[in-house]
């Protein structure tokens, strides 16, 4: 009893001793007007393309190769739209980094970490080669086509389900269990090229029936528009669908949705096969629609990059195009720097960082602010 | 009439076939100086090359580095060479190819094997423009005007270091070191691919030419670049009783490993001196240079270009470097001296049928996939008047056979 007492006290003079306030607070903004989100978002890039500017200037000059960062910067966006063809082929790297993004995302927002997209897009875009190689040769195009897209997204699907399954029946990790499917899937691939190709050369010859067809004479664009009505369907699914409710109803809380009658286990195994199926179409068009080979790493890291897109759009399927695009010119801009201006491809990866490091920062400027102690002082008075 | 029209056509057939035929060899100095292209200024010509990584990659820093040397020594300034880094082997090499054929480019070169496809894609749809595939097989099939195939006989320089790691293994025996029946020579393998195969096999034949008790074990890490893999390969080589180390793969992995053991090392593509003060022995490495240089001056100067480009050790295409007296046994200078004038006169023949058995029997025949076609059929009789016939059908190495005294693992 004396003990607790004077524990009160101890606590009640702790209070009074307390005016002291830190320098600074954050506090969770309540929400910001759309502009004032879009200016900050800006203005982070703005800043990193300065940063970036003296950062090049810097190394350039220590590597005693001077360059005038503007022309870096111009470079970088003819890496991207310098011709016909560069656009193109962005416009096709855009939609196929969306098509994996559109995928993790019902995942990611049913807080379910799903970092085995890549390996889902291998497995349905070996699925495609299968389809090209074995049953190409025997049937009309218009039949194989079909049945490879089905194969391709069943693939996919069954591929995320594994991980889906045990983590609905035995709770497992889901992030280790997809990550480690991804190495899974590469090598499955290594195992069907050695085989398709004897002398060990590990390199798969174009496959040359059962080519997804090419719209007006330009090789990208089927990919494009697939990738197109991919994005309006899943923000439909996700927005107004009662199963795209359920999907974020278990991501904030499992226990409400137990508690409301969802079948969470449901739910979630329904919700990693439809993200394998997307992945799945991602494969297709990959191998059927751009490579027509496959090989470990037709998917490039894909699944990986998606998530970071995915995130930086907040999950919203019309968002990710930007995000895409941002991430994929980035890429391609670097390259073209890399090799137009024989900087290292590492110089490229430093600029790339910055300006994605000052365009996650400032995210958290659009959510909190910050109180001074004068500030607030202020206000109080 | 009709006889004498019939006798006029048998004699062109005849004359044309000899003028092919004659025309085979490596040395067709002749056909070069014709003109069958539109020729191309030196101050106008634009050449684009397409590496798989970058530099940090020894690959393609070999690459890298003749691809500068050669257009330094032609003199085109930095706007008439354009570098594209970083090209995997997919549909990115046909945009990169199409790319810099949009951009201006006469000649695009590309060199890695999984480029191929992509390259003749982009021939296919450019054919104003010259395109040279390094380490590729097709050319010579797909016989289009404006794709290529190159190689350097490269067996030819691991047949030499081959040699020089006989000698060090005579030395080991003469020291007392090791007895002559444990002269085992562990190789560090790539994928169990030809020009693997052709390569150890070389090497092998090489060292067994001055030490007839070795024997080689191989181990393949199914990776073309892998330090860590690599490594550990060449450490259970050196457990398993091997007593020299050479490898494919051309990382630090297996240098490294060698120092740390205390095992002598030959290495491929670099000087690994550096890595291995104590036990690098001597490497082999092609150098593309010469080949870079001779088909930018094709294309400027409007001559023939051989559709499969594979030179050696007398135009400098395949070089030995990095020769470690501190490791290498008393003489090797002299003797490599003297087996390399012998390899560049033809005296000695890497793959001569008399210096290997195949389970025992000596070969007088074998039939090598050299068209490639999806189904791999072997199609050319390879061995004739005594020796396998390496690079001559293609330039990129066929070899492919098991032989006696190697040991896969």
């Amino acid at each position: 009893m004396n003990n607790s007492a004077t524990n009160d006290k101890n606590i009640k003079d702790q209070k009074q001793h307390k005016v002291h306030d830190p320098l600074f607070q954050i506090v969770k903004r309540d929400g910001m007007e759309w502009y004032k989100a879009l200016g900050i978002r800006l203005g982070a890039i703005l800043i990193a393309l300065v940063v970036c500017a003296l950062v090049l200037v810097l190394l350039t000059n220590m590597l005693g190769t001077p360059y005038n960062p503007i022309k870096i910067y111009k470079t970088m966006f003819d890496g991207a739209f310098g011709s016909a063809r560069k656009t193109w082929v962005t416009m096709q790297d855009v939609a196929m980094l969306l098509c994996v993004s559109l995928a993790v995302t019902p995942a990611f927002k049913m807080k379910f970490w799903n970092i085995g997209a890549e390996g889902q897009t291998l497995i349905g875009g070996l699925c495609a080669a299968i389809c090209m190689r074995y049953l190409g040769p025997a049937l009309p195009d218009f039949l194989t086509i079909p049945i490879m897209a089905v194969a391709c997204i069943i693939s996919g699907a069954l591929w995320a389900i594994i991980p889906a399954f045990f983590k609905a029946k035995f709770n497992t990790n889901e992030t280790l269990f997809t990550l480690m499917l991804n190495y899974v899937a590469m090598q499955i691939i290594r195992i069907f090229i050695a085989i398709w190709v004897p002398t060990g050369s590990g390199v798969l010859s174009r496959i040359d029936n059962a080519h997804l067809p090419i719209l007006f004479g330009q090789k990208q664009l089927l990919n494009i528009l697939v990738v197109a009505i991919l994005t309006v369907i899943m923000y439909i699914y996700m927005r107004y669908s009662k199963q795209g409710y359920e999907i974020s109803v278990v991501g904030e809380s499992e226990n409400t949705a137990k508690y409301i009658g969802i079948n969470v286990k449901k739910v979630i195994i329904r919700t990693m096969a439809i993200s394998g199926a997307v992945c799945g179409i991602a494969g297709l068009l990959l191998v059927a629609g751009r490579d027509y080979t496959v090989s470990a790493a037709t998917a490039g890291g894909m699944g990986f990059t998606a998530i970071m897109v995915s995130w930086l759009a907040k999950f919203n399927p019309f968002v990710m195009p930007l995000t895409s695009f941002l991430i994929v010119f980035l890429e391609r801009g670097a390259s073209e720097m890399a090799s137009r201006l024989r900087l290292n491809e590492s110089i490229s990866d430093v600029v790339t960082g910055i300006i994605i490091f000052f365009i996650i920062g400032c995210e958290f400027f659009v959510n909190y602010k910050i109180l001074f102690r004068h500030s607030k002082h202020n206000k109080e008075v | 009439m009709k006889k004498i029209l019939s006798i006029a056509v048998v004699l062109a057939m005849l004359l044309s076939a000899v003028a092919v035929f004659t025309s085979c060899g490596k040395t067709e100095e002749g056909a070069q100086d014709e003109v069958v292209r539109e020729a191309v200024a030196k101050e106008d010509i634009k050449v684009g090359f397409i590496f798989l990584h970058d530099e940090n990659s020894t690959y393609d820093k070999n690459f890298i580095d003749a691809a500068v040397a050669a257009t330094e020594k032609l003199g085109l300034t930095e706007e008439q060479v354009i570098f594209k880094v970083n090209v995997p082997e997919g549909t990115e090499c046909y945009d990169a190819a199409a790319e810099l054929a949009d951009d201006g480019c006469d000649l695009i070169f590309a060199d890695s094997f999984g480029h191929e496809d992509f390259m003749i894609e982009a021939a296919k749809e450019f054919p104003e423009v010259v395109f040279c595939h390094a380490t590729g097989t097709k050319a010579h099939t797909e016989n289009l005007a404006n794709f290529y195939n190159a190689f350097a006989s490269i067996y030819e320089g691991r047949y030499l270091v081959g040699v020089a790691a006989g000698l060090k293994l005579n030395e080991m025996i003469e020291n007392g070191d090791i007895t002559a029946e444990e002269a085992k020579i562990g190789y560090v393998g790539a994928h169990p691919y030809a020009e693997v195969k052709s390569g150890y096999t070389s090497f092998f034949l090489g060292a067994r030419s001055v030490c007839p008790t070795a024997t080689m074990d191989v181990k393949f890490t199914n990776s073309w670049f892998d330090i860590a893999l690599e490594k550990e390969a060449a450490n259970a080589l050196i457990n398993d009783g091997c007593v020299l180390i050479s490898q494919h793969a051309d990382s630090e992995g297996a240098p490294k490993a060698c120092e740390e053991a205390g095992v002598p090392n030959v290495a491929y593509n670099l000087d690994t001196i550096m890595w291995g003060p104590n036990t690098a022995l001597v490497s082999s490495k092609i150098n593309w240079a010469p080949y870079f240089e001779h088909i930018i001056n094709a294309v400027i100067n409007g001559t023939a270009i051989e559709q499969d480009y594979c030179y050696g050790l007398e135009e400098g295409s395949v070089e030995i470097l990095g020769l470690n007296e501190k490791v290498a046994a008393e003489g090797t200078v002299e003797k490599l001296e003297e087996v390399k004038a012998a390899l560049i006169a033809g005296d000695i023949k890497v793959f001569d049928t008399a210096t290997f058995t195949v389970n025992g029997e000596t070969l007088d025949s074998y039939m090598a996939d050299v068209d490639s076609d999806a189904a791999f059929t072997a199609d050319t009789e390879v061995i004739s008047d005594g020796y396998f016939h390496e690079s001559e059908y293609r330039s990129a190495p066929y070899f492919d056979i098991d032989i006696d005294g190697i040991n896969l693992k």
